[in-house]
């Protein structure tokens, strides 16, 4: 097993990366997830199957349709050009973005059971005491849901970390903002530097083994969820 | 009278694309048999059952991995190659240090048509490849390309006014055509002004893709990806003068695990025919 220097930045990139998606999808995912778990709307059906698709496609699927769509004739390309951001593919923001899209059910998911699992009850209470549903969600809400945001929040992280078909479509493989792990991996297999792949897959497996372990130990329920 | 007595042929041509020889043959046979009453049709049927077998014996699979540059004009040779000769060869595409890692590990491929020589040589070497197959089956040119007419003047200039974000290559560790594009800016001086505006794809389709789709406004990529019958297909582009780096060249050789098909030594020799060399050509290759 050997790390160098490239290695190891790309493991500080792929922490932050995970990092960064993680925070977006709390604050993304949250309200998603909440509205979810307490509209009787007839479209909720639809919503969930959107922010479920990531499960079910190809990443290569969500690679190439980002790529299209971020890049300079693509629709949100136009936009965020037009908002002075430039396109998105081979940024570190791009990459953001995508994983955070690739995420969502796994963020989504738990919270949405967890806010489930509260019931009516508990903010019907907490609305009689005359708290506002503002702070009733805040005070009531998140502290019963606590463990679905934990196992949220890991399940987001893990999976951005051993993310690889959207990097690598829309990625570019540029050192420091956009080559993570899981790419560096692929190059050095495709390289043959197999001891190189060897040090990094090794910490990966090692890396994603612990998250779970983690997650089974702590919110055994909130995993059977998911999966 | 006439159509009846054209029927055996079509079923022998149904029976070519069976996926499986011993369940085609059989259906044919059966096919047939159902049909001949007659004596003449008994006839009929034997030697319409012959062709079925002389085909069956000579209509073999070959898989074949194939370095993406050459995608567009191996699917055309492929086609020819069923055509001309009854053997079906599958095409696999891919980086060649992808295919590389894969064949020392065990992959079903045949035949590899591989973006350089430096990898089908050191697979005999390594006993991977059958002896004495290898040779140069087309020799790449390297063409700095845009999705934009314009975008790329005639000489290249282009890199040197660097009024451009990303400049897309292939990943020159692992794709000769990225080794190629590293080569000729470092003897044009600009290598170290442009290296940070590089996006790598994984091979040379994905740097197509990435300048194709305009998110990188040019890129380097080989000839025959924008290169159809004399002209540039779309864009605008350069094609890198030779001198700027070493050739191209690209081998094919029969790997260990295809020593004794028949369908392989056949495409081996089809590659050299002048029909091949013709398509090949089409797409801006040399020999």
């Amino acid at each position: 097993m050997t790390m160098d220097n490239a290695d190891l930045r790309a493991v500080w990139l792929t922490l932050q990366l995970a990092g960064a998606v993680t925070v977006l999808l709390l604050l993304v995912g949250t309200p998603i997830a909440w509205w979810l778990s307490r509209t009787r709307s007839r479209a909720k059906g639809a919503v969930g199957a959107v922010v479920a698709l990531p499960l079910v496609l190809p990443p290569t699927v969500i690679g190439f349709y980002l790529l299209v769509a971020m890049g300079p004739k693509g629709p949100f390309g136009q936009l965020t050009e037009a908002l002075g951001l430039g396109v998105l593919p081979f940024t570190f923001a791009g990459l953001v973005v995508a994983s955070a899209i690739y995420s969502l059910p796994f963020m989504v998911q738990p919270l949405q059971n967890a806010f489930e699992t509260i019931g009516e009850r508990p903010l019907e209470v907490a609305a009689t005491l005359r708290a506002s549903p503002w702070d009733a969600f805040w005070s009531v809400a998140v502290p019963l849901a606590r463990p679905g945001f934990v196992s949220g929040a890991i399940l987001s992280f893990a999976h951005t970390v051993g993310e690889f078909g959207v990097v690598l479509m829309i990625g570019g493989n540029i050192p420091d903002k956009t080559r993570v792990v899981s790419v560096l991996i692929y190059d050095h297999v495709e390289a043959l530097e197999y001891m190189q792949a060897h040090g990094l897959a090794g910490a990966m497996l090692a890396f994603s083994f612990i998250v779970l372990l983690t997650l089974y130990t702590l919110n055994p329920r909130a995993v059977r969820n998911v999966s | 009278m006439k159509a009846r007595m054209l029927r055996p042929k079509v079923t022998v041509a149904e029976s070519k694309t069976m996926p499986d020889n011993g369940n085609g043959i059989m259906i044919a046979v059966v096919m047939i048999l159902s049909r001949g009453n007659t004596l003449r049709h008994i006839r009929l049927t034997l030697s319409a059952l012959l062709a079925v077998l002389t085909f069956a014996a000579y209509a073999d699979e070959v898989l074949v991995a194939v370095a993406a540059n050459f995608t567009a004009p191996m699917q055309q040779i492929a086609a020819e190659f069923e055509k001309d000769t009854g053997h079906r060869a599958v095409l696999s595409f891919g980086a060649t240090g992808k295919f590389f890692a894969q064949i020392s590990n065990g992959g079903p491929f045949e035949i590899l048509l591989s973006a350089d020589d430096e990898t089908p040589a050191r697979l005999e070497k390594e006993l991977l490849a059958a002896p004495h197959t290898r040779f140069t089956y087309a020799i790449g040119k390297l063409v700095l390309w845009s999705a934009q007419a314009g975008y790329v003047d005639a000489r290249g200039e282009v890199l040197k006014s660097g009024r451009f974000a990303h400049l897309a290559l292939a990943n020159p560790k692992t794709a000769p055509y990225g080794a190629a594009a590293i080569e000729a800016m470092k003897k044009l001086g600009v290598l170290e002004n442009l290296a940070p505006r590089f996006v790598q794809g994984e091979n040379i389709a994905q740097a197509y893709q990435f300048v194709a789709s305009g998110n990188a406004e040019l890129g380097f990529v080989a000839l025959s990806q924008v290169y159809k019958d004399g002209s540039i297909t779309s864009g605008s582009a350069w094609i890198v003068p030779a001198s700027l780096h070493a050739p191209i060249r690209q081998d094919a050789v029969v790997l260990a695990t295809g020593k004794n098909n028949r369908a392989a030594a056949a495409l081996m020799d089809y590659l050299r025919t002048n029909k091949a060399r013709a398509i090949i050509k089409s797409y801006g290759y040399e020999f």
